[in-house]
This record gives C-alpha cells, structure tokens and sequence, in this order.
C-alpha cells in the first residue's frame, strides 16, 4: 500500500508543477499506478535506502534517484530499476 | 528483492485482488532549476511522527489519511514510528529513521552542493490506505498546495 500512496502523491505534486522522483519497492505496483518518475529498489520492505546506519549505501540510492530526477524526457511514466555503482566495497 | 513473495498469503491475496488506482494521465514537470539550485522536500510513507504530534490513527478504516510536518532540523533520531503495518520489519529504520525518512542524507547533499537546499519542512504519513479515497481528495491536495507556497522544485518520495 506504502507504494501507491508514494507514487499518488507523486502525481499530486507533479500536477503542481514540481519534479518528483518516487523510490517504489514493488516494480509491479509502479507499472499499474504510473507515477511520474519511479526508481524500483531490489530491496525489502522496511529497507526503502538498503542498510540502517550505512550513509554511502543510502547516499548511492539517492544519487540513483536524482539522476532519475534529471533524466531528460518529453513525458513519463518514467520507471528504472535501480543498479547501484560497483565500487571495492561492492556499492556506494 | 522487493516483491510479493515477502508476504504472508492472506496478504498477498489482498494485494493480487486489489483494484489499484491508476495514474491518468500522467502528470509531467521537469525540473525547473539546475538540482544544485532547487528546493527539495521529503515525503515518506513511513509513518513517523515527532513525539509532540499526535500518532496516525491506526483504528481507521481504510487507513489514516492525515499527513503531519516534519521541520528540516528535526533530529532523525526522534522520529517516532506510527505505521499501523505489520507486514514488514520495522526494526530497522526504528534504529535508523533515515533508512525511511532521509533527513540527514538530504542535508548533506545540501551540504556538499548536490541539491540547493532542503525545504524548511518534510511530510509524513502514513502508507497503509487500502481506501486512499481522502487521502487523494483532501490530503493531497492540501499538500501539494504547501509544496508550492514553500518554494519546492523537486520532491524525493519514499514507501516503506
């Protein structure tokens, strides 16, 4: 239910004028609500960033979902899977 | 892997059954301002509340629709879980709130210049709404319009 409330009040803002990026953590609950820009996590519920108290791990979840944010595109849904960049400690 | 199969059946049954709403059409704004200039705004499902506001309702029908105020200086650390859920471990983000309510990560994308600035306040509220009906008509919109007299460009949206 978290995911279509996020990706609901995504749409809302979106309608307002201001760009969203939505973190969703059910692929197939963004393929049928739509929203905007969603970036789908390979993660479980109740672990939207990864891992608690890792800030690098919860910084490249954000990054991935800025660079959503500034992806160009004329109109959306917009929905990536999210692939975290490799680096020696295995993500960052 | 985020899916279904972290469930209990009676779950995954609601969920296979239920009639999710749909986007349509799809809104589209994109950003304004560089992101190293924009405003950017929390908003999380995860349910927290500050431990002077009231908690979400977990009696209601359908689920709380209410949002509350979270102020950009908050100490995460403080944040109080209220998700009525019990279909997912809370442990985790009871023991970090950023992992659902990334405070401190977004000051310091402010901090180092990946984003303009954070807004003065971030929502929360509560995700579990098997009748988002209020939440959509009345919640929404209230928040939204906040959004906008706040200045907000860009607003980063996280489930729990």
């Amino acid at each position: 239910m978290c995911n279509q409330a996020v990706c609901l009040a995504a749409a809302a803002l979106e309608q307002n004028g201001i760009s969203t990026v939505a973190l969703v953590l059910l692929r197939e609950v963004a393929e049928r609500v739509r929203p905007p820009r969603a970036l789908a996590l390979p993660f479980r519920h109740g672990y939207p960033l990864d891992t608690p108290n890792d800030p690098a791990r919860q910084h490249a979840v954000l990054e991935a979902a800025l660079r959503l944010l500034e992806t160009p595109a004329a109109r959306g849904p917009l929905l990536v899977d999210y692939a975290p960049a490799v680096t020696e400690r295995g993500s960052a | 892997m985020g899916d279904l199969s972290e469930f209990s059946l009676p779950v995954r049954l609601f969920l296979r059954a239920y009639r999710w709403r749909v986007v349509d059409p799809v809104p589209w704004a994109p950003l304004r301002v560089p992101l190293a200039r924009a405003r950017l705004a929390l908003v999380s499902s995860a349910g927290f509340v500050l431990p002077s506001q009231k908690p979400f309702d977990e009696s209601l029908r359908g689920g709380d629709p209410s949002f509350r105020e979270i102020p950009f200086d908050t100490d995460p650390a403080t944040l109080v879980d209220t998700h009525r859920s019990e279909s997912f471990d809370h442990a985790a983000m009871r023991r970090d709130p950023n992992l659902a309510f990334p405070l401190a990560r977004v000051r310091e994308l402010a901090e180092r210049g990946r984003i303009g600035a954070p807004n003065h306040r971030h929502w929360s509220f509560m995700g579990s709404l098997t009748a988002p009906g209020r939440f959509v008509a009345k919640t929404l919109p209230r928040l939204a319009a906040a959004a906008v007299a706040d200045g907000v460009t860009a607003a980063l949206l996280v489930p729990v």
